[in-house]
């Protein structure tokens, strides 16, 4: 009888958690959903905000949204070039035995658990000392730090799934290294990649203690490198600060508009993943 | 009325056949072999005996099983008892991440035995029929892990035996062991036949003639003979039986 | 024949070059940001000594006085009320993913939970804003007022705001929970199937399966995801930031306010440079970060090496 109703009892709780924590997060996304329609129209999203927005006048947050997608591409990319190398690395194929892989290991560990707040205000030192003031260049900077150990990371997973077997196949027909990567595992694991390049795109996208100081704001569209570049969380934050509840409103539907910008790109890259595994050889 | 009968059972997986209709008796106090080539059924007939079947996703089971004159496929079956009553041994070794002996004593606890004295007995009394005690005896308390493949498997068969069950079964216990550990276990299953109903999935013709008293012979999904092990194996009726036990088909 | 292998030598050669070159990029990186921001610290550290840096309470960087502690008490109090609230949920919640839900209501809910992982910070502080603050000022505080006034620590001591250490420790356990889950819910999927069937074959019910054989066989993976999701809480900036009032105090409940670390570097960065070593202390600060961060990493890897030992793998 104990057992039964301990079983019972544990069951219940168990259920209640998973329950109670996706409803949570869904009130979240309804909140912030029915919040951010209310204030959101066509010149939120098209135009850059006019010489009284902030207080109250007309525009809209183009500039942050456009801010937004030059930081997080312009650091994927970036974030593409070391990551992608470092993971290739950590195979057995390359250095992935060696010592020096349990050090690269261990560091990329660390960086994936520094706060991006301090990837953020060291990146303004940096500038600092470097005579840059805060500007696309900077952000981008900031951000590569945050997006490079998540995408490293996830990507070493992808590729430890690919089998032994299939590299010695390619080997076997006398295959370089190089060419099975090219040919054989990047083709394989490609569906796994792009998911790990997204993932590594909304963590940028979404990231505002990064960009805090490295990037600035501004009521521009992003121009060049060397310009501040403003951004979907700061306009969120800002916009939250003001005292008037116009404003207020519309830092509800900025938020609406980056939770709508991330789910869909967490959404593609899963539909993507399956569209481009369609050579796959095993699922 | 054997311990176990099977009646009209048969399962599909998401509308594919696992084994067509089957109706059998096992005989008690015996080894009941079921050989066949993989694939053909014999692994999910043995799961449907203690309801593991159930944790397969997809798998619908239709007919009834009779465990002691009872459908244990009836609802409100304890699912707790039933399975004390049928041991498991699986077709690799899976010891439990504690302790030698708290593998040993977990089934005893688990069904309400707390007296320290009381468990030690058991524990010791199963490695000894398991034929494991001389060489643990002095480090029970260190994880099951260290054993070697060999000694996991006869630790599992004492496991089993620890909640004192009525039937064995046992899914390919050697698949996994070298020759010398394969053959502690069958002494093992050899030794225990007087007392257990034992069921023996196998896919290895010799270790049939070896162990069986009696055979089901299955070919995809269905249950082509049965019989007596001698008389199986010497004379079969059935054609595919004729062409397994010749080597044939595989 | 030599003129076709030769560009592909070469094209062999440099690849992997390359790739081993790019892979020292990250303990260089890693090296040169402990490096700079120590260089950056030591300023603040020529004129006090760390120690009393660490337990000085006041706060007043125009007169030069640069206490930390209210600000590790603030980090610390979220922190751990966001862990005490979200680890036996999650735990919970990963178990009955793992081994009770249906096939059905797994492929449904496991990308669903990923997904919400990725839900940007200043979401969540918005979500924080718009209902979590107004809860706790409203009926948390009052509640706790009325009812559990003899509890140090949860009885409000001040007339409660909402902006608190609970609101934050609330926020920061929603936004780490589908992380937690996620990664408990992937250690809980690696338990072999037979070791659960042996243990279900042996009588036990399927919770005490889940009892005594897959919470200790995925302890590591557990304790793990436990430790991961306390370090990225630690690190969380302007989720926290916004919801905890950034009052610079000792707080004495959780409806309190209370100034993390993090928020203290968000909030100042951008006015430190006239005030002489502001910048110093808030380079500090983020070493401090650092060092912890660092810390946890460490003592979760230690963890999961001591208790897979125990367990003898």
């Amino acid at each position: 009888m104990r057992r039964r109703l301990e079983e019972v009892g544990f069951r219940t709780l168990m259920l209640m958690a998973l329950l109670s924590v996706v409803g949570a997060l869904m009130l979240l996304i309804m909140v912030v959903a029915i919040n951010g329609a209310r204030a959101l129209n066509w010149e939120m999203v098209s135009q850059v905000p006019t010489g009284g927005y902030y207080l109250a006048g007309g525009g809209g947050v183009l500039n942050a949204i456009t801010g937004s997608l030059a930081l997080a591409v312009t650091a994927t990319v970036v974030a593409i070039l070391f990551a992608l190398p470092v993971a290739l690395f950590l195979q057995s194929d390359y250095g992935g035995r060696t010592r020096f892989a349990v050090v690269v290991r261990t560091y990329l560990d660390l960086l994936w658990g520094i706060p991006p707040i301090v990837y953020g205000a060291f990146g303004f030192t940096l500038m600092l000392y470097m005579g840059l003031r805060a500007s696309l260049l900077g952000g981008v900077i900031a951000l590569t730090f945050v997006e490079l150990p998540i995408m490293a990371r996830a990507m070493e997973e992808v590729l430890r799934t690919i089998p032994r077997a299939l590299k010695e196949a390619s080997y076997a027909l006398g295959a370089t290294r190089w060419e099975t990567m090219r040919w054989v595992v990047l083709r394989q694991a490609m569906p796994g990649l792009v998911t790990a390049v997204l993932l590594a795109f909304g963590q940028g996208i979404g990231n505002a203690a990064a960009v805090l100081f490295t990037a600035g704001y501004t009521d521009n569209l992003p121009r060049s490198l060397f310009e501040p570049v403003a951004s979907l969380p700061l306009a969120v934050f800002f916009q939250l600060g003001t005292p008037f509840p116009e404003v207020q409103e519309r830092a509800y539907a900025s938020a609406l508009i980056l939770l709508v910008i991330v789910l869909v790109i967490s959404i593609k890259s899963r539909l993507l993943g399956r569209l481009l595994s369609k050579h796959n050889v095993l699922d | 009325m054997p311990h176990v009968a099977v009646r009209d059972l048969s399962v599909t997986y998401e509308g594919k056949i696992g084994f067509k209709s089957t109706t059998v008796e096992i005989p008690d106090a015996c080894i009941t072999a079921v050989i066949g080539p993989s694939g053909c059924g014999k692994s999910t007939f043995l799961r449907c005996l203690n309801r593991l079947i159930d944790n397969t996703p997809g798998a619908r089971v239709q007919g009834e099983v009779l465990i002691d004159g009872t459908n244990i496929y009836d609802p409100g079956t304890d699912l707790s008892a039933l399975r004390k009553k049928l041991g498991l041994l699986s077709q690799r070794p899976q010891v439990l991440p504690m302790s030698i002996y708290d593998n040993v004593a977990y089934g005893p606890r688990i069904h309400g035995t707390r007296r320290r004295a009381e468990l030690d007995d058991i524990v010791r009394k199963q490695l000894e029929v398991a034929g494991l005690w001389e060489e643990v005896h002095d480090r029970l308390h260190q994880p099951a892990r260290q054993l070697s493949l060999g000694q996991q498997q006869r630790l599992c068969l004492a496991r089993g035996l620890a909640v004192e069950p009525e039937v064995l079964l046992c899914d390919e216990p050697t698949a996994s062991l070298d020759p010398v550990s394969s053959g502690h276990v069958e002494e093992r299953l050899i030794e225990l036949k007087s007392e257990y109903t034992i069921v023996l999935v196998t896919h290895m013709l010799r270790q049939a003639h070896r162990l069986a008293d009696y055979v089901l012979f299955m070919y995809m999904g269905e249950l082509v003979e049965e019989g007596p092990a001698d008389e199986l194996f010497s004379n079969p009726r059935d054609e595919r039986t004729r062409d397994y036990v010749a080597g044939t088909i595989s | 024949m030599i003129s076709r292998i030769f560009p592909r030598l070469m094209q062999e050669r440099s690849a992997t070059a390359t790739i081993w070159l790019l892979s020292f990029a990250v303990p260089l990186l890693t090296v040169g940001l402990a490096i700079g921001l120590t260089l950056r610290s030591l300023p603040i550290l020529r004129d006090n000594s760390l120690i009393d840096l660490l337990t000085r309470t006041t706060w007043r960087p125009m007169a030069g006085e640069f206490g930390f502690l209210p600000f590790i008490v603030g980090t610390i109090a979220v922190t751990l009320v966001a862990m005490v609230i979200s680890a036996p949920i999650c735990l919970l919640a990963a178990l009955h993913l793992a081994e009770y839900a249906g096939s059905q209501t797994r492929t449904l809910l496991r990308p669903l939970v990923d997904l919400l992982a990725g839900i940007p910070a200043v979401v969540y502080g918005l979500f924080g804003i718009l209902v979590v603050v107004p809860a706790v000022g409203r009926y948390i505080a009052p509640f706790a007022e009325s009812h559990l006034y003899f509890v140090p620590w949860l009885s409000p001591q001040q007339h409660a705001t909402g902006y608190s250490i609970l609101a934050g420790g609330m926020v920061l356990a929603l936004m780490v929970s589908p992380f937690i889950i996620s990664v408990a819910e992937d250690a809980l999927q690696a338990i072999p199937v037979g070791v659960r069937e042996a243990s279900l074959s042996l009588g036990a019910t399927s919770w005490e399966t889940s009892k005594y054989v897959s919470l200790r066989a995925a302890l590591p993976g557990l304790v793990g995801a436990v430790v991961l999701g306390f370090s990225r809480t630690l690190g969380e900036t302007m989720a926290v930031l916004m919801v905890v009032g950034n009052v610079a105090q000792i707080p004495e409940s959780i409806f309190d306010s209370a100034y993390p670390l993090t928020a203290l570097i968000a909030n100042n960065y951008g006015e430190m440079m006239s005030i002489p070593l502001f910048d110093s202390a808030l380079m500090l600060a983020s070493l401090l970060l650092l060092v912890v961060v660092a810390f946890f990493n460490f003592a979760a890897q230690m963890l999961v090496l001591a208790v897979r030992k125990r367990a003898g793998e």
